[in-house]
């Protein structure tokens, strides 16, 4: 068995239906038989798509979403059926698509796990012997004869994740579990995801968080609009994945639309020893709502940021001041880059152009960096 | 190698938790829990009763109608109960068809399985009555699974159906709930099949046709009283008095075929 790949995927694609007009009803089933146009398009969701995952692999699926990630997972669990293409797996195969499936809020915690485990494929008397297990490692000793409903949560992640990861089984899917739950949680992860990289288990990941697939994954691929962009080693294809974003939200064309119509002008206007006061002068030709943010650097390294409140939306032409109590400062030069918003949508108007700069007088070597803390020595 | 595969391991382990996690569910938050499983038949009986058997005078010629009544409500309240459960066990269960695979079937299985326990509870009610009021064992009640069987593949075959079509036609849900009530007075249940053999003998013979109703009636006559009119009696055509039969063999077939054609699809049509 260890000489064939764990999953082979080849020539996969998946086309979904969409109704424009959703048939839910035997009428419009009736009317659309006799409709010669039909009132549906195809929408690709996976376009052509091959790779295989070899035996012991860690391997990731790194895609934005609406890349057809979650449809190859679901395809690769048997879940969903492709319209043309083959999946071979060999051996068994866990999905966990998510967390806690079956999960009823009306049930206890307890009842809850033997439910879950049952989906997983736990008899009655297995999840007997592991429940003391499950319920240290969730940390809810005392919480399993409340309903679900009662649960924060974090603490239904945690219940969740300490079922699924008694699923034995060759293969293991996983979806964005790394997106929830605490630091704490997210620690447990990842060292759940070190045992498993130490048993050699076959592990599918799919996630958005580039850090986790170089530490994790040996090799992955990256989806894009359905289409396989690349399959190579993870720090590669974490490398494109980062550039392609950074990218992407620059408009694709007629360049930046930081148009005319709109100004933002930032001066410091007065400066004491104890404040500074910083004014923005803003011009807007269109009637957009709008709030200001900038932040305060130094060294290049921002210091903290601001905006205003979008309780007091900023309309036409106007000037605002913004003032500081310095004293919180430690000396040395500061700069400040402010932006002009829409909030709707939180859309980029225009950027001040000129960087301002104000200076926080005197000399202290006894501290550094920007911030200076409200702190005593005892000796 | 199909039928194998029906009820494996982990098949079983489902359909036990599923079956559990009903019961544990259906009266939460009612005082009178699990109780309810046997007071509504038996509420139903007491107005039926009063209405049809006090007031109008029904069933007089059947003797311990009561009883014979009780038997009709309580296994028309499981046809209804194992349907309208299997119509929403695929619907219902959306949430985890997307997001783990595992056979469908399992789900319409469990959701009549939750109905045939709750007819278990009261066939014994129904007993015990018979015993109280002196009614007498028939021997021929050792035929009583066999009705019991015919009626559950029957339920099941429907339920197979109708939770299917349910992915795609949520209208099926209020259809259903009328063709029920309208089966409801079709199939000999409140009224004895003599009232309509006095009228038209062959709108009796046509009601015996339907498969509610011959195992109605079998049931009866096999636990209650040999007075029973059955479909057996009423038609002398054994090809004609086998049709309810056929018909339930032809919906089993019929609904696994279009249960299995859909369920591959079921994840995705929700």
């Amino acid at each position: 068995m260890n000489d064939q790949p764990a999953i082979v995927v080849e020539n996969l694609s998946k086309t979904f239906r969409l109704p424009h007009e959703r048939v839910s009803g035997l009428k419009q089933g009736v009317v659309n038989l006799f409709r010669t146009e039909r009132g549906y398009e195809n929408q690709e969701v996976l376009k052509n798509i091959s790779f295989r995952v070899e035996q012991g692999e860690f391997f990731g699926i790194v895609g934005r979403n609406g890349s057809g990630k979650s449809t190859l997972l679901k395809i690769l669990a048997n879940i969903y059926v492709p319209n043309s293409g083959t999946v071979t797996i060999h051996g068994s195969l866990t999905p966990f698509i998510e967390l806690g499936v079956g999960f009823n809020p009306e049930l206890t915690g307890r009842e809850n796990v033997f439910l879950n485990g049952a989906l997983l494929g736990f008899s009655r008397k297995e999840m007997e012997d592991m429940y003391d297990d499950i319920v240290s490692f969730a940390e809810l000793e005392n919480f399993m004869d409340q309903r679900l409903k009662n649960y924060s949560s974090g603490m239904q992640v945690r219940l969740a994740f300490s079922i699924a990861i008694k699923a034995k089984s060759d293969i293991l899917i996983l979806d964005e579990v790394l997106a929830v739950g605490d630091a704490a949680f997210q620690q447990k992860c990842f060292g759940y995801f070190e045992q498993l990289r130490n048993e050699n288990k076959t592990v599918v990941l799919v996630t958005h968080d580039m850090a986790a697939v170089t530490r994790f994954c040996d090799r992955a691929i990256y989806l894009k609009d359905g289409k396989l962009l690349q399959d190579a080693s993870a720090s590669e294809v974490a490398e494109t994945y980062k550039l392609e974003n950074i990218e992407a939200p620059k408009p694709k064309k007629g360049g930046p639309e930081l148009s005319t119509a709109h100004s933002l002008v930032t001066k410091v206007t007065k400066q004491s020893d104890e404040t500074v006061t910083v004014t923005f002068n803003y011009e807007s030709e269109k009637n957009s709502r709008m709030y200001i943010g900038f932040s305060i650097l130094k060294d290049g390294i921002s210091v903290a940021e601001m905006t205003t409140a979008p309780s007091k939306p900023l309309t036409g032409s106007g000037s605002i001041h913004y003032t500081l109590d310095t004293s919180v400062l430690n000396p040395g030069v500061y700069q400040i880059t402010s932006v002009l918003c829409q909030i709707a949508g939180r859309k980029l108007l225009t950027v001040s152009k000129r960087p301002v700069t104000f200076t926080v007088k005197g000399e202290d070597p006894t501290r550094g960096g920007a911030v200076k803390l409200a702190d005593t020595w005892q000796f | 190698m199909k039928l194998l595969r029906i009820f494996s391991r982990r098949d079983r382990i489902i359909i036990r938790e599923l079956v559990v996690t009903d019961f544990k569910l259906r009266y939460q938050g009612s005082i009178l829990g699990y109780l309810w499983s046997l007071l509504k038949p038996l509420l139903l009986f007491t107005i039926l009763y009063l209405v049809f058997v006090r007031f109008l005078r029904f069933g007089g010629d059947v003797e311990h109608f009561p009883i014979y009544l009780l038997l009709g409500i309580v296994l028309w309240t499981f046809f209804t109960e194992a349907t309208n459960q299997g119509l929403h066990a695929i619907v219902d269960k959306g949430g985890i068809l997307r997001k783990i695979a595992f056979p469908k079937y399992v789900l319409v299985l469990a959701s009549t399985i939750s109905a045939l326990i709750n007819l278990a509870i009261n066939l014994a009610v129904v007993f015990i009555f018979m015993l109280v009021t002196g009614a007498g064992i028939q021997s021929t009640l050792i035929y009583l699974p066999l009705n019991i069987l015919e009626l559950y593949v029957f339920a099941l075959a429907l339920a197979f159906f109708l939770s299917t079509a349910m992915v795609k036609y949520r209208d099926i849900g209020y259809i259903w709930e009328v063709v029920l009530q309208g089966f409801f007075y079709a199939t000999p249940i409140i009224y004895p099949v003599s009232m309509v053999l006095n009228n038209s003998e062959t709108a009796a013979k046509l009601l015996m046709l339907n498969p509610v109703a011959q195992i109605i009636q079998d049931a009866r006559y096999n636990m209650v009283t040999h007075q029973t009119i059955t479909t057996w009696s009423l038609i002398d055509n054994p090809f004609l008095a086998s049709v309810p039969f056929l018909i339930v063999l032809l919906f089993i077939t019929l609904a696994s075929i279009y249960f299995r054609k859909r369920a591959r699809f079921f994840a995705e049509d929700i």
